[in-house]
């Protein structure tokens, strides 16, 4: 049954990388006009060497056929408006600063929205719960530019605690991963504390008392395992998240990563490197989201005994 | 009669059975509902009424609404005349909001701004719960081979990611409002169908559905007067709830400059210029990034009280 789920899963993955790869192509077909017409008349026959050097003669389903062969091989194609630099260059360069807040972002997300959630749970219904949610309320609701832009103003021009952009030393981090995380938090922190008060109320954790366990062993065993466990689902949207952020922190923050080189390719209206880099981002997503699949269907015993879990969005 | 209590007799007089008359028990009167009925989206409405968060966020949004249709109007400025004298003006009695860098009056903009916001949100909700509930109701309802084939391909849209599809198919196809409405709602369904075919699946099976089959109910009388009518309720919370996403959605791809083109400005446009001029000109943030947040509040509050109000489980 476990091979089967993974089997599954490995079968959409790739098929899912598929579609994406072929959306693009699609998308990028559909544009009107070809790459070169911005250069300013070139003889025809020098064209049609430019276009045969690039492969764009061929018919159309030998372009696909190429360009799916070059992707396997990890080739992303040249920078349309950059022409010496590959778009792999682009990514190589930029990804790690993306790479380095967005790890930060997720541990720190993980972490304080799991809490913010227990402590809610813990004290259902009282004060600490009602202003956990109202906390998280307001962080699902204020935009990450939103947020960033008033952490800027604030902590950097009006009260300069921190450098207003940049990335170089450890407390620049701050101003980024609060604005990157604060949706995040907020989204785990509730998903947990709904977790948590089920958990609470259900049967067997009342077995589990009655039976003479200390409060410290039911917590342990009980409410602690099958309380957290749907925040593992929530790795795919929280990659989402995280990079989605990006877009817009880092152009904020003037952080060189891979979210700012993305904005400014759509802002140049650089195709080819629109199209690598969405790719690129599509592999980082689906895999976060395949990583999840299959860490579920280990931690939860449900799925390895093969009883289907109904869908619930 | 016994007295149970020896040293104080209850009385001295003795009773007679002449003098008791039997009343008689009125089964109609027992029967006689008392207390007006109402119906569950009474109740729905009694429980959402007593919820002062989504009081709160249902006043703001009505204010919002109003606000979008009469802002532009109640303003002798238009969203789109430049002003080169007064440019970067700060808030003040002629210009409410004060101006942009050009001299355009922020008022009359920011609800503009509002205005295409709550287009985009409301209309992109409106076809994400056609399509949704459309293609979920034919899942759920027929089920079989069919639901298996058509979940599948709702699966594979699904992890395709979709903020990347939508920056990729308004950066070819030119940004306008249609284009971003469209954008959002290639992936933005499919929640809505999942959560409908859930649904379906749940009630076809019950026992009044059963009980109304076998007493020769249609299909359609079947699917409108017990499967639509019982889960309107998760609907209406996912359409509540899509609205502030596809907001969101929209200020995301202007910041990025893929919003509504010039003169015509969204929160996201607003805010992005106001971020290049945030040292010297604060305030020119100040009114766009309030807007959005307190519109998304609003939805997200309303939404959430919502979905306690239509969930029988959290009745007290």
């Amino acid at each position: 049954m476990m091979t089967r789920y993974i089997l599954n899963k490995v079968f959409f993955f790739i098929l899912s990388l598929f579609m994406l790869a072929s959306i693009t192509f699609m998308l990028m077909k559909s544009i009107p006009g070809d790459p070169f017409m911005s250069e300013k008349n070139i003889p025809p026959e020098i064209k049609a060497r430019i276009m045969a050097h690039y492969g764009l003669d061929k018919p159309i389903h030998e372009q696909y056929g190429i360009y799916l062969s070059n992707l396997v091989q990890g080739n992303l194609g040249i920078s349309m408006k950059m022409q010496d630099r590959e778009v792999v260059e682009f990514i190589r360069d930029s990804f790690p600063f993306s790479m380095k807040l967005g790890i930060v972002a997720v541990i720190v997300s993980v972490l304080i929205g799991v809490t913010l959630g227990m402590t809610a749970a813990f004290n259902h219904r009282k004060m600490l719960d009602t202003s956990a949610m109202v906390l998280a309320v307001v962080g699902v609701s204020v935009p990450s530019f939103v947020m960033a832009s008033i952490l800027q103003w604030l902590l950097g021009v009006k009260f300069p605690i921190f450098n207003v952009v940049g990335l170089q030393e450890a407390k620049d981090y701050v101003l980024p991963t609060i604005a990157l995380a604060a949706l995040p938090i907020a989204f785990i922190a509730r998903l947990t504390r709904s977790n948590m008060l089920e958990v609470l109320h259900s049967d067997y954790i009342k077995t589990a008392r009655s039976k003479g366990l200390s409060t410290w062993t039911v917590m342990q065993r009980h409410v602690l395992r099958n309380g957290i466990l749907p925040v593992v689902t929530y790795l795919g949207p929280l990659t989402a998240n995280v990079i989605t952020g990006s877009f817009i922190i880092e152009q904020i923050f003037g952080i060189a990563g891979l979210g700012k080189i993305y904005v400014m390719s759509i802002g140049n209206r650089d195709y080819s490197l629109i199209m690598g880099i969405t790719i690129f981002y599509g592999l980082i997503l689906m895999s976060a989201r395949f990583i999840t699949d299959l860490a579920y269907g280990f931690i939860d015993p449900r799925i390895k005994l093969g009883k289907r879990k109904e869908k619930a969005a | 009669m016994i007295s149970f209590n020896k040293q104080r007799p209850l009385s001295d007089k003795q009773y007679s059975a002449e003098q008791f008359t039997k009343v008689p028990i009125d089964e109609h009167a027992a029967e006689a509902i008392e207390r007006e009925s109402i119906s569950a989206w009474r109740d729905a409405w009694y429980r959402l009424r007593s919820n002062v968060g989504a009081m709160f966020g249902l006043s703001i949004l009505v204010l919002l609404i109003v606000m979008a249709f009469i802002g532009p109007l109640i303003t002798p400025y238009d969203y789109y005349t430049n002003n080169l004298e007064l440019t970067n003006q700060p808030p003040s009695a002629e210009h409410w909001f004060g101006t942009d860098d050009l001299g355009r009056d922020m008022f009359a903009r920011t609800w503009m701004g509002a205005r295409i916001s709550l287009i985009v949100g409301f209309s992109a909700a409106l076809i994400n719960l056609i399509i949704g509930v459309i293609y979920g109701g034919i899942m759920g309802y027929i089920g079989g081979r069919l639901d298996d084939v058509m979940n599948k391909i709702s699966e594979i849209i699904y992890s395709v990611p979709d903020m990347l599809v939508a920056i990729l198919l308004v950066v070819v196809l030119e940004p306008s409002l249609f284009t971003i409405i469209m954008a959002l709602c290639i992936t933005g369904w499919i929640n809505m169908s999942w959560i409908v075919r859930g649904q379906m699946m749940q009630l076809k099976n019950q026992e009044y559905v059963l009980a109304s089959r076998s007493l020769g109910a249609s299909g359609t009388r079947i699917l409108f007067r017990h499967l639509v009518p019982n889960s309107l309720g998760p609907i209406i919370v996912t359409l509540t709830l899509a609205v502030p996403t596809a907001i969101f959605s929209e200020a995301v791809l202007s910041f990025l400059g893929l919003g509504v083109q010039l003169p015509a400005a969204s929160w996201g446009t607003m805010i992005n210029d106001a971020l290049k001029a945030m040292i010297l000109y604060p305030w020119r943030m100040l009114f766009p990034a309030i807007l959005i947040s307190l519109t998304m509040l609003a939805f997200n509050m309303f939404g959430d009280g919502l979905r306690d109000a239509l969930d029988p489980k959290l009745k007290k």
